[in-house]
C-alpha cells in the first residue's frame, strides 16, 4: 500500500514545486534561505543571514473549515485576520489569540513564532491548538504530519514541534488548527492595585474554578476578563468586586495589548522590550523597570532604557528570570543589542546538543533562517 | 561486539530506518552486563530467572509475548543512568516499562534486551496547591496524583479508563487521553515539565514551571514518543480546580447515525461538554447484563454528555444540551439528579471492557480516530466487517473527539480467530485513515500498529521519524522495532496487501 491518505494533505502544486526547487538549490550549495511571510514578526529573533528569500505570503487560502469538527486548515500565507473572521462568522475563534503585530500577519508566521495572546492561561497556547501540518524540510521533501482530528498519536508529534521553531525545521506550508466556540458572555473588571497587590490578588485565585480568561496589570491598574456561560460570569462578577469596564473600552484594551499597540510597546531607539516567561506564582520581579504583567503573572513585559551598561542589565534580567524558574527574551531591540546580549535564553548544554542534532536531521545543510536563534544553536 | 546489522538490506547512518536492526546478546555479554549492573543495582533490583521474567513478558495486549533477557527495577535516577550507560556501551536494547497497561505492545520486551521498570519510582515529590502543579516520579499511578491533589480541591485532568493502574510515565510516553479530554486536553496539554535520561545516560530537563521555553518545543516531541527517545524520570503536571458540580445527561437514540449526528449538533451549538461518550446497542446490552444499572435496552445507541462548573453554569448548559439532544431525535433523556446517579451513568461506560470480557474469551480493542461526521459511515462499515470476518464487534467511542474503540470479540483458542481478528482490526484502521482520521487516537502504535503506520504515512514521513530517533538514539537501542516501521517492513507489507488486486475501499477518495 503506497498510497497515504492524510486528509487534506497539501498536494504538490506549482508553488510548492518552485519552493522545492529553491530549497534544493540552496541545500546543494549550503546557501542560507530566509523564509518570509508578511514581515509582521520580522523583528523577532536574531537577524537572519540569507542569500535568498522564500516568500510565503502569496500561498493563501483556507483549504477546509468544518465548524462541527472544530478545525480550520489554511495555507501558510493566509492572513490570520481572514481565518479569524471566517471562524467568527460561525461563532468560533482561534482561542490562543495570536498577536498580529501588524497588517497581514500570516498563519505560517504565527505558527513559526508560536506566540499566544491574553487568553493563553485559560485555554492554552498556539501549540496546544495545532492538529496537523504540511512542511517542506531542508531536503525539499513535502511531508504531512498529524491531521484534522483532535486525537492522534501516530508517530512523533512533528506538527507541534514546528511551533516556535522560527522556520528552522522547515517551511510550514499548511496548518490545521483547532477552533473553539466564542464565549457566550464576556466582561472585564478593573481593580486599582499596585503590582505586588495585583499579583497577590491573582495568585490567591489560581486554584479556584473561576472563569478568568485574561489578566493584565499596568500602572497600578489590574484588568481581569471573565468569559464563559452567563451564569458563571455573573456569579464571578459578584464575588470578585471591582469596576466593570464598558464593553467597547475593554475590547479595545485587550486588542491593543494582544497586538502591542499600547504606547508602552512602542520603544524608542535607546530602549529595549524584554519578555519574561515565569512560573505564575513568581513574586514581583525587577520593580525598577516599567512593566505589563499578563497571564496571571506568567508573562511580564519590561521596558528598559538602555543608557546604562546593556550587558549588565541583560544579565540582571536573565538571572532574575532564571532564578524564578523561567526565562527572558530580548523581544524588541536594535540588531546591535540583539547581537551583543543574545535574544534568547541560553540552553543547558545537553539540551543545546539535542536541539542541534534535531535541527541537523530536518535541515542538514542548515539553510533555513540561519542565525535566527543566535548562539542558541550552533548553526 | 554484540549488535550486528542485518546484511540483507544495509542499515546505514545516512538513511536511518531502512531495515530492522537485529540484536544478538551472547551469553558472555549477558554475564558482563549483569556484572556491570550489579556495581550499582542491589540484588533485588535485577531479575533474571525465567519465572521472575514471566510477569514482564507482555503488556495489556497479551496476544504478543516475549520473554526479556533481563528485568531491572532501579530505585534511583543514578541507577537508571547506570543501566542506560551500560546497555549503551554493550549495545543491548532497553524497553522502559510503567504499569504494563499499554494496549499496543509498546512495553513488549526485546528477547535480547533489558526491561527497565519504573515501578519503584512511585513517589509524589512535590505538590504546590497555589501554583496548581505536582511533581512526581514516573511510576506514580495516574489516579494517585488526583488523590493527592483532592484535599486542595484540585485534580489531574487526563483520566484514562486505566487510571487506577497506569503510570504517569506511561501516560507521557503514550500521550494518553480520557473521557474528559474534549474539554481538558490530553497529556500533552497537561504536562509542564519532564526530566529524561537519554540512552547515553545524559540527563535533560525539558519544559518547566514557565508557560514556554527557549528553543524548540521538545516537550511536544517527547510526549507520545512511546519510550523511543528517552526514559522519563520525573514529571511535573498541571492540576486544575475541581468543578463544584458535574451533571451527566444520558440520551437514547433509535439509530446510531442519529446519535452520531447529535454529537456534531452539540458541538455546532457552541458547547464543549466535559465528556461526550457513545455506546452502541450491543455494548449497552453487554453492560446492562453485567451491571444492571438500568440502561435503556431499546436504544440503538446511548450518548453520555457531561457538563461541569458552578451550579448555575451547569444548569444553564444542561438546559442547552438537552434542547439540542431533543432536537437531534433523542428518544429518551435522563439527567443525573445527584453524584451517585452520575457515577451510575458512567459506570456502564467504564465497565465496557470487563463487560466485553464476559461476552467472549478474548476481545481486541481498536483505537482509530475519525472526523465526527464520518461516525455513521464507520459504524455501517464495521457491521459489514462483522459479517465478512464472522466476528462480533461492540462499539464504544470517545464520540466528542471522534476516537473509536471497537471491541472485536474472539476466542484465541479457536485456530484462525486471532488472525481474522487482526485482519478485521486492520481493516478498521485502514478505513479510519481513508475517512480522514488516524490509526491511533490514544493507545499508541507500539508493535501492534506497526504495519498500519505504513498506511498512515508515506516513506518520506517515516524516514523523518527515523531521523528524529537518530538524533536521540543513534544506535536504535531504546524500544527497538516499535512505533515506526522500517522502510523494508512497509515494502514487505505493501507487497503482501496489494497483490490481492486492489486497495481496500477503492471507491473512497484517497486525496
Ligand atoms: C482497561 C484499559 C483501559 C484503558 N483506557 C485508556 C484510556 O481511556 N485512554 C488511554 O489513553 N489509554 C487507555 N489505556 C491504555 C494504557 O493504560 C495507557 O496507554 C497508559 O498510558 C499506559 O501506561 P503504563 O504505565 O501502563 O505504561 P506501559 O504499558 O508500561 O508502557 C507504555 C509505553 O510507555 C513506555 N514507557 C513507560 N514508562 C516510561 C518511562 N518512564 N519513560 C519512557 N517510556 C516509558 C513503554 O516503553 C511503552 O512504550 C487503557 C488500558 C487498559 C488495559
Amino acid at each position: 500500500m503506497n498510497t497515504t491518505a492524510t486528509p487534506v494533505a497539501e498536494p504538490l502544486n506549482d508553488t510548492l514545486r518552485d519552493w522545492q526547487k529553491q530549497i534544493r538549490e540552496c541545500a546543494a550549495h549550503a546557501s542560507p534561505l530566509r523564509i518570509a511571510g508578511a514581515g509582521s514578526k520580522h523583528f523577532y529573533g536574531h537577524a537572519v543571514q540569507a542569500d535568498a528569500v522564500l516568500e510565503t505570503a502569496k500561498h493563501q487560502g483556507v483549504i477546509d473549515y468544518e465548524p462541527t469538527e472544530l478545525v480550520v486548515t489554511a495555507r501558510c500565507g493566509t492572513p490570520l485576520a481572514e481565518v479569524e473572521a471566517l471562524v467568527a462568522k460561525n461563532g468560533q475563534m482561534l482561542a490562543f489569540e495570536a498577536p498580529h503585530f501588524g497588517g497581514g500577519a500570516t498563519v505560517g508566521g504565527a505558527v513559526a513564532t508560536g506566540l499566544s495572546g491574553p487568553r493563553r492561561m485559560a485555554v492554552g497556547a498556539l501549540r496546544d491548538f495545532v492538529l496537523g501540518a504540511s512542511l517542506l524540510d531542508g531536503r525539499g521533501d513535502l511531508l504531512h504530519f498529524g491531521g484534522q482530528v483532535m486525537k492522534n498519536v501516530a508517530g512523533y508529534d512533528v506538527s507541534r514541534l514546528m511551533v516556535g521553531a522560527l522556520g528552522t525545521l522547515g517551511v510550514v506550508t499548511q496548518a490545521s488548527l483547532k477552533v473553539l466556540p466564542v464565549s457566550r458572555t464576556e466582561l472585564t473588571l478593573r481593580f486599582n492595585l499596585n503590582a505586588p497587590d495585583a499579583l497577590k490578588w491573582l495568585h490567591a485565585r489560581l486554584n479556584l474554578p473561576l472563569p478568568i480568561s485574561a489578566s493584565a496589570w499596568h500602572a497600578d491598574a489590574l484588568m481581569v476578563r471573565l468569559s464563559g456561560a452567563e451564569a458563571a460570569v455573573s456569579a464571578a462578577r459578584k464575588s470578585l468586586g471591582g469596576d466593570e469596564m464598558p464593553e467597547a473600552v475593554a475590547q479595545a484594551h485587550w486588542n491593543a495589548l494582544r497586538h502591542q499597540q499600547h504606547n508602552f510597546f512602542a520603544i524608542a531607539a535607546n530602549e529595549q522590550l524584554w519578555r519574561l516567561s515565569l512560573p505564575t506564582t513568581t513574586h514581583n520581579l525587577l520593580p525598577e523597570f516599567a512593566q505589563w504583567i499578563e497571564w496571571n503573572g506568567a508573562q511580564r513585559w519590561l521596558r528598559v532604557t538602555a543608557d546604562q551598561d546593556v550587558a549588565a542589565t541583560a544579565k540582571l534580567i536573565r538571572q532574575a528570570a532564571h532564578q524564578a524558574g523561567g526565562h527572558a527574551t530580548l523581544f524588541r531591540a536594535s540588531a546591535d543589542w540583539q547581537n551583543q546580549v543574545g535574544v534568547f535564553h541560553p540552553l543547558a548544554p545537553a539540551m543545546a546538543t539535542l536541539q542541534n542534532k534535531l535541527r541537523h536531521q530536518f535541515d542538514p545543510a542548515g539553510i533555513f533562517n540561519r542565525g535566527c536563534f543566535g548562539s542558541l544553536h550552533s548553526v | 561486539m554484540v549488535s550486528l546489522i542485518e546484511n540483507e538490506v544495509q542499515a546505514d547512518m545516512t538513511s536511518p530506518g531502512v531495515s530492522d536492526k537485529v540484536f544478538v546478546t551472547t551469553a558472555a555479554v549477558r554475564e558482563q552486563l549483569m556484572m556491570a549492573l550489579s556495581a550499582m543495582l542491589p540484588a533485588d533490583a535485577m531479575l533474571s530467572r525465567p519465572e521472575e521474567l514471566r510477569p514482564y513478558e507482555c503488556d495489556a495486549l497479551s496476544a504478543y509475548r516475549v520473554l526479556p533477557m533481563l528485568v531491572v527495577l532501579p530505585y534511583t535516577e543514578a541507577q537508571v543512568i547506570h543501566v542506560l550507560k551500560c546497555c549503551h556501551r554493550m549495545g543491548v536494547p532497553v524497553v522502559a516499562r510503567g504499569a504494563g497497561t499499554g494496549l499496543a505492545a509498546g512495553a513488549l520486551p526485546h528477547d535480547q534486551g533489558v526491561v527497565l521498570s519504573l515501578a519503584r519510582f512511585n513517589k509524589i515529590l512535590a505538590l504546590d496547591p497555589q501554583a496548581c502543579t505536582a511533581t512526581v516520579q514516573p511510576g506514580v499511578r495516574n489516579l494517585a496524583i488526583s488523590e493527592a491533589a483532592a484535599p486542595y480541591g484540585l485534580y489531574y485532568a487526563p483520566d484514562p479508563s486505566s487510571q487506577i493502574a497506569c503510570t504517569i510515565g506511561g501516560n507521557v510516553a503514550e500521550n494518553s487521553g480520557g473521557v474528559h479530554c474534549l474539554k481538558y486536553g490530553l497529556t500533552v496539554h497537561n504536562v509542564l515539565r519532564i526530566r529524561v535520561v537519554t540512552i547515553e545516560g545524559e540527563v535533560v530537563e525539558i519544559g518547566g514551571g514557565a508557560p514556554d521555553h527557549a528553543g524548540y518545543d521538545m516537550l511536544a516531541l517527547l510526549i507520545g514518543s512511546e519510550g523511543m527517545l528517552a526514559v522519563t524520570t520525573e514529571v511535573t503536571v498541571k492540576l486544575v480546580p475541581k468543578p463544584q458540580l458535574a451533571v451527566c445527561i444520558m440520551a437514547s437514540f433509535n439509530d446510531v447515525v442519529k446519535a452520531g449526528n447529535a454529537v456534531a449538533d452539540v458541538i455546532a451549538a457552541g458547547i464543549i461538554p466535559a465528556g461526550l461518550e457513545m455506546m452502541d446497542g450491543p455494548t449497552v446490552a453487554a453492560v446492562e447484563d453485567y451491571l444492571h444499572a438500568g440502561y435503556d435496552l431499546k436504544a440503538a445507541a446511548i450518548l453520555l454528555c457531561e457538563s461541569d462548573g458552578t451550579p448555575d453554569e451547569v444548569a444553564e448548559e444542561v438546559a442547552r444540551m438537552r434542547a439540542v439532544l431533543e432536537h437531534s431525535g433523542a428518544t429518551d433523556i435522563r439527567v443525573s439528579r445527584d453524584e451517585a446517579e452520575r457515577l451510575k451513568f458512567w459506570a456502564g461506560r467504564k465497565a465496557a471492557f470487563p463487560a466485553a470480557g464476559r461476552l467472549s474469551p478474548d476481545y481486541y480493542c481498536m483505537d482509530g480516530t475519525i472526523p465526527r461526521k464520518r461516525l455513521g459511515e464507520m459504524l455501517q462499515a464495521i457491521s459489514g466487517m462483522e459479517e465478512k470476518y464472522n466476528l462480533k464487534c461492540i462499539n464504544v467511542f470517545h464520540a466528542g473527539d471522534g476516537n473509536l474503540h471497537p471491541l472485536i470479540m474472539f476466542d484465541a483458542n479457536i485456530p484462525g480467530e486471532l488472525e481474522r481478528t487482526e485482519a478485521f482490526g486492520n481493516e478498521i484502521l485502514t478505513l479510519s485513515v481513508a475517512l480522514g482520521g488516524t490509526i491511533t487516537g490514544e493507545h499508541g502504535v507500539g508493535l501492534e500498529k506497526i504495519n498500519a503506520m505504513c498506511v498512515q504515512f508515506a516513506n518520506d514521513e517515516r524516514t523523518l521519524f527515523h531521523r528524529i530517533k537518530q538524533a536521540f538514539d543513534a544506535e536504535g537501542l531504546l524500544n527497538p522495532g516499535k512505533a515506526v516501521p522500517t522502510l523494508h517492513r512497509c515494502a514487505e507489507f505493501g507487497r503482501m496487501h496489494v497483490h490481492h488486486g486492489q486497495l481496500p475501499h477503492p471507491d473512497l477518495p484517497r486525496f
